[in-house]
């Protein structure tokens, strides 16, 4: 509720943001989310955050950065809350992926 | 005359009055852009605030409503946002037809009618099986969250008390400087 260090902008059942949420929920991080309309022409205000119509789009105030893509948004995630990461000690968990054995 | 039409009554309700705190509450918060779970009273600690519960987005009563208020300036007076139970996306849709944007105007959604139960206001609808919705009611809140105004319909259809409804915004705003 516009507490929260980080803003998701996402549409409802939409599978890129749902990559995205899975990852915040990985890391344990607390979250606001806003839900946009199906519409490119009814997001305004994630051109105005981001520079592009699509989503996922999050924003992070802990790092300043705003950033837009599943893919890109996920990589960030790991680079900034995972092992290694600046904000390592902010995130309660760890993806998977990220502690199997052997890694990708 | 017989106009030979039938309003419902409702009767009187036991929901929450003037001098009471307002029940509080977490719902998705419509604005022309996006919608957000947001508290009813992150909405009053920056200012007094208007509630308004009415119909589903589509019927009269809520285009009746919301058509009188923007008339008489009232959300240009105080922050004014409505609650029913119809989606974010039919609330959204009725900012953008009815400019209510300008104003500032916001939208709970509720389509569960959770809060209109909560508030004592909930009415079944007839011929709609599992559909219930608020009664109309409009509650002025001041900055501490105190009810300073409360009015709830007990007919279908009722309209807000209009005047009484300008008075008490006027008397808020002045002493919520």
């Amino acid at each position: 509720m516009s507490d929260h260090a980080i803003t998701l902008y996402r549409l409802q059942a939409c599978p890129f943001c749902e990559r995205v949420v899975r990852r915040l929920r990985e890391y344990g991080l607390d979250y606001d989310s806003r839900f946009v309309e199906p519409l490119h022409s009814r997001r305004n205000v994630v051109k105005r955050e981001s520079g592009v119509r699509t989503v996922p789009v999050i924003v992070d105030e802990r790092t300043g950065i705003t950033i837009a893509e599943s893919a890109n948004i996920v990589e960030y995630l790991d680079g900034t809350y995972g092992p290694g990461g600046e904000y390592e000690q902010e995130a309660r968990g760890t993806p998977a992926d990220l502690t199997a054995g052997g890694g990708a | 005359m017989d106009l030979e039409f039938d309003v419902v009554e409702l009767g009187p309700t036991d929901h929450p009055g003037a001098g009471e705190t307002v029940p509080e509450f977490t719902r998705p918060l419509v604005s022309a852009e996006y919608w957000e779970d947001t508290a009813l009273s992150s909405l009053y600690e920056d200012g007094p605030l208007l509630l308004v519960f009415h119909s589903m987005i589509g019927a009269f009563p809520a285009t009746y409503i919301w058509q009188e208020l923007q008339e008489r300036e009232i959300p240009d007076q105080i922050d004014s946002v409505g609650l029913s139970i119809a989606t974010p996306y039919a609330h959204a849709e009725f900012i953008r037809e009815r400019n209510l944007d300008e104003q500032g105007v916001r939208f709970f959604a509720d389509p569960a009618n959770t809060v209109a139960a909560e508030y004592n206001i909930e009415m079944d609808l007839d011929g709609m099986t599992g559909i219930s919705e608020p009664r109309p009611a409009t509650f002025v809140i001041d900055m501490d969250g105190n009810i300073t105004y409360a009015w709830v319909g007990e007919t279908v259809p009722a309209f807000p008390d209009y005047d009484a409804l300008e008075a008490a915004v006027e008397t808020v705003t002045q002493t919520d400087d």
